[in-house]
């Protein structure tokens, strides 16, 4: 799952040893934009460090490394030996970026690793346009995420809580998760004060199809699974759903319907994914 | 000229480094001030030595201020110094 | 001897005479009358009001080898103790020992004063800063006597504490002696730990920057026990007598711990109407107070009090219906002095009645839920409240132990690694609470609870709370921390740890520095 996924400042040692404590779904261990220009390379070895020794407890590990025209190629070389579990690659604008990234990857990773993933973040109207592509340009790309900051710089537009500068972009890069077959991740929401914000702002995400939201302090995990969470109505739907297609199976019909809707294979995966995520979170009547 | 450098932050769970190169003999010598010295003292050093051994330094002087550094960022913050101090390779 | 949490206590150190080991939470029964001091005497027309302490120290007159008391409500603002000691260095007096139920920085010069012979001996709840640390360096011949809150007023009571001079800072006292904290430049609103000394001390002075006709109302502390009224320009600093509101922390992982602690509270089936609950002052402990909050609003839970040390938030969840009652014994802000006047049931309770085990119930008797804190703990639950894991003396247990035994489920919360330092040891330093009165430890990984309640366990699991051995805990420490190496301490003994029901439960040793 990657309801959350929780940006630590990678040269900060109390928030890296730390940041799988708050129970987000994905931590990433940022080398970016968290980190002044003059400590990149204390924060690489620190990253690099504590991927090797820190449990982050079943969370995820993604390192948001810089842009290879900053260097991005160091962090590559040093970190992806370390077995994080993907890559966030910043400022992503074409296909062509993803696969040359992934070349330096490849060629980093030690022999028999388990592949290092990636995450493109599109943050530019060049890498929102080139969505697709983008989600398509290979199998390592696991999810696509939307940066929505520089995004409306980007524009020339100002951000807002409301996000209608962002309507479209937010459309499109959901919409090529989903042709692509991987996750949208939104883009965080800036005011960490105020949470019914938070509350809309990810409830809009999800409705528009992102499977989760970026982060920037541990304070919106929660509200964020909570929104993710799956109602009773949900539940109920669901369970319906997987029984119907037990009870077709033993009679041995092929279509299925429930409420009058056909039910086909996206519709049974997302009942399954319902079901799985309503057991994690204890939502389920213990048989 | 002496070759120097430095890293980390005297924030917590931090550490911060200074290494100077020295002669050849003097050894990897340790000066700690640490939060936790009674506790981990002894484990302090012997990590800092073990990373210079490691990346080929054996004779410098560090003069290390820890707050409670845990070994990850011990071991990170002196391979930054030594790299500063061109005292070893870069990645 | 070894006593029941298996700490070697001396059978009789030199001063002390003959010591009682601890022997379990409830095990010590009382079977005495209480002391009494002397009938006191007034006719009408005297003036109580003297020109200054030394007027006063001479009056009684105050001798070599007296017990002086002193309360803490002024915290890390007091100015009277040193005047007083300051005094009493002036007329030559010596070997005396100050009561005083905490010392905070402020006190620092009193390391002079104890080097000079004025004071030889300290009996007191609480010790932090430069005194704290000279302690543990052996800076008394005498071991200082650490009691707990409840303790403290059960001791004068018995007699083992017996108080020649109390002298009480008054916010505001009227000519007549009466005594009141809520008005006042140097106002601190409950004078809780001064009930006792002003009972049963020989001669009790209500020292003032405040003196105002007769009568002053509403009445803390009345006339009927106060000999003597001085009126002196500085007796506090308002500033370290009270902060601005405390606020809750914002530290995420301290948070992540105070969630936890709530949920615990939650699923223990103990948040339900009537429940009351105490808990420190500090903003971690706020946050739990915060969640707690939260829960009961969502499940429409009425509480019926809280306790402690109140501050402002505590207060806002009373005006908010939460609780019917607060019971106060200490005010930390303006806003919990403020609604200690303003409404009828915030009431000033005295330290006996808030903790004491030898009466027919305290406070903590009926409480549902203590949130504690510790500096360690070992794999029993026992827990230190008074030094460092480095043997530093940095505290002592307040009404830690008090609540722990009273409280129906008790929470130690603590951070499993804080810089390095672990909170579970094999070992520890200094016991100041028994295992047997802990139930569970909230870390930010989850909790741990102690076998001796299944019960806790069981509920927990349902519920799918993160929950771990304090073995597992222990080791998940060690992991991240490596291990340390054992603190050496000297073998002479610098602090007698007494619990509440006046057994001893430890010792403290000299720091080899």
């Amino acid at each position: 799952m990657r309801r959350t996924l929780l940006f630590l400042p990678g040269n900060n040692p109390g928030n890296v040893q730390s940041g799988g404590v708050f129970g987000a779904d994905g931590v990433i261990l940022d080398l970016e934009d968290a980190v002044s220009p003059l400590e990149k390379d204390a924060a690489r070895n620190l990253v690099a460090q504590a991927l090797q020794t820190v449990d982050y407890h079943g969370c995820e590990t993604v390192v948001r490394v810089n842009p290879l025209v900053a260097k991005g190629a160091k962090d590559i070389k040093v970190i992806v030996p370390c077995e994080p579990d993907a890559l966030m690659l910043p400022k992503i604008e074409s296909a062509a970026d993803v696969k040359e990234q992934i070349a330096l990857i490849k060629s980093a990773e030690k022999p028999g690793q388990k592949p290092v993933l990636v995450m493109p973040l599109l943050e530019t109207p060049m890498g929102v346009a080139h969505a697709l592509e983008i989600a398509l340009s290979d199998d390592r790309v696991t999810a696509i995420c939307l940066g929505a900051e520089d995004y409306t710089a980007g524009l020339g537009t100002a951000r807002s809580k409301e996000g209608t500068e962002i309507f479209m972009a937010r459309a499109v890069v959901a919409n090529a998760s989903a042709a692509a077959n991987i996750d949208g991740v939104d883009t965080p929401f800036t005011d960490v004060q105020d949470e019914a914000g938070l509350i809309k702002d990810t409830m809009m995400a999800k409705n528009m199809g992102f499977k989760g939201k970026l982060s920037i302090n541990p304070r919106q995990i929660d509200a964020i699974h909570n929104v993710y969470a799956p109602t009773g109505a949900e539940i109920s739907w669901a369970l319906r759903v997987l029984q119907a297609i037990e009870e077709g199976k033993n009679r041995g019909t092929g279509v299925i319907a429930v409420n009058g809707k056909m039910i086909d294979a996206p519709i049974v995966s997302r009942a399954n994914r319902t079901i799985e995520l309503a057991k994690l979170l204890n939502l389920l009547e213990v048989e | 000229m002496n070759k120097q450098g430095q890293a980390g932050t005297l924030e917590s769970n931090d550490i911060h480094i200074v290494v100077s190169e020295t002669i050849p003999g003097t050894g990897i010598k340790i000066e700690l001030t640490s939060t936790v010295l009674l506790q981990y003292g002894t484990a302090i050093k012997r990590t800092i030595e073990q990373v210079c051994k490691h990346l080929n330094v054996n004779d410098v002087v560090i003069k290390a201020v820890d707050k409670g550094a845990l070994d990850c960022t011990i071991q990170a913050r002196v391979k930054t110094a030594l790299q500063r101090a061109g005292m070893t390779k870069e990645a | 001897m070894k006593n029941a949490v298996g700490r070697d206590i001396p059978d009789i150190i030199e001063g002390f005479g003959k010591l009682q080991p601890y022997a379990g939470a409830f095990a010590a029964l009382p079977d005495m009358k209480r002391q009494a001091p002397h009938i006191k005497y007034v006719k009408p027309g005297t003036n109580k009001v003297m020109k200054d302490l030394e007027a006063v120290f001479k009056a009684i007159p105050i001798t070599d080898g007296m017990t002086i008391s002193f309360h803490h409500h002024f915290r890390n603002g007091d100015g009277l103790l040193l005047q007083v000691i300051k005094t009493a260095d002036k007329l030559g007096i010596k070997n005396l020992t100050i009561a005083a139920s905490a010392i905070f920085p402020i006190h620092e010069e009193l390391i002079e004063y104890v080097k000079k012979g004025v004071v030889t001996s300290l009996d007191t709840n609480y010790a932090s800063g430069p005194v704290a640390k000279a302690i543990s360096e052996g800076l008394f011949k005498k071991p200082v006597m650490f009691r707990t809150h409840g303790g403290r007023p059960r001791a004068i009571e018995c007699g083992q504490l017996h108080i020649d001079v109390a002298f009480v800072a008054s916010p505001t006292a009227d000519t007549y002696g009466n005594i009141s904290g809520r008005e006042g430049e140097t106002a601190c609103g409950s004078l809780g730990y001064a009930y006792p000394d002003a009972e049963y001390a020989d001669y009790v002075i209500a020292v003032t920057d405040h003196l105002v006709e007769y009568p002053v109302t509403p009445i803390s502390i009345n006339q009927s026990r106060v000999d003597y009224v001085v009126k002196i320009d500085y007796i506090g600093n308002p500033k370290g007598i009270v902060s601005g509101t405390t606020k809750i922390t914002k530290d995420p992982v301290q948070l992540k711990i105070a969630q936890y602690a709530a949920k615990a509270i939650a699923a223990s089936g103990l948040l339900i109407d009537g429940f009351s609950f105490q808990t420190g002052a500090g903003g971690a402990s706020l946050a739990v107070a915060a969640y707690l909050s939260n829960i009961m609003k969502a499940n429409n839970v009425k509480g019926s009090f809280v306790m402690g040390g109140i501050t402002g938030y505590l207060v806002k969840m009373f005006e908010e219906g939460l609780f019917t009652t607060i019971f106060d014994v200490q005010d930390f802000d303006l806003d919990a002095i403020e609604s200690l006047s303003k409404h009828d049931h915030h009431i000033e309770v005295d330290a006996n009645l808030y903790a004491s085990p030898y009466n027919s119930g305290c406070i903590v008797n009926q409480l549902d839920c203590a949130v504690l804190g510790a500096t360690e703990m070992d794999k029993h639950f026992n827990v230190n409240v008074i030094t460092g894991s480095d043997g530093t003396i940095m505290g002592g247990s307040g009404g830690h132990s008090d609540a722990a035994a009273g409280a129906k489920m008790t929470i130690i919360t603590a951070n499993l690694t804080r810089s390095r330092m672990p909170i579970l040891k094999d070992e520890i330093q200094t016991i100041t609470t028994p295992g047997e009165t802990i139930d569970v430890l909230a870390t930010e990984y989850g909790l741990a609870v102690n076998p001796r309640r299944q019960d806790l366990v069981e509920k927990f699991k349902k519920v799918k709370l993160p929950l771990f051995t304090i073995e597992e805990l222990t080791e998940k420490a060690e992991k991240i921390c490596g291990k340390p190496q054992p603190i050496r301490v000297s073998k002479d003994i610098v602090g007698v740890v007494e619990y509440r029901d006046g057994t001893i439960i430890d010792v403290v040793h000299k720091v080899i520095v």
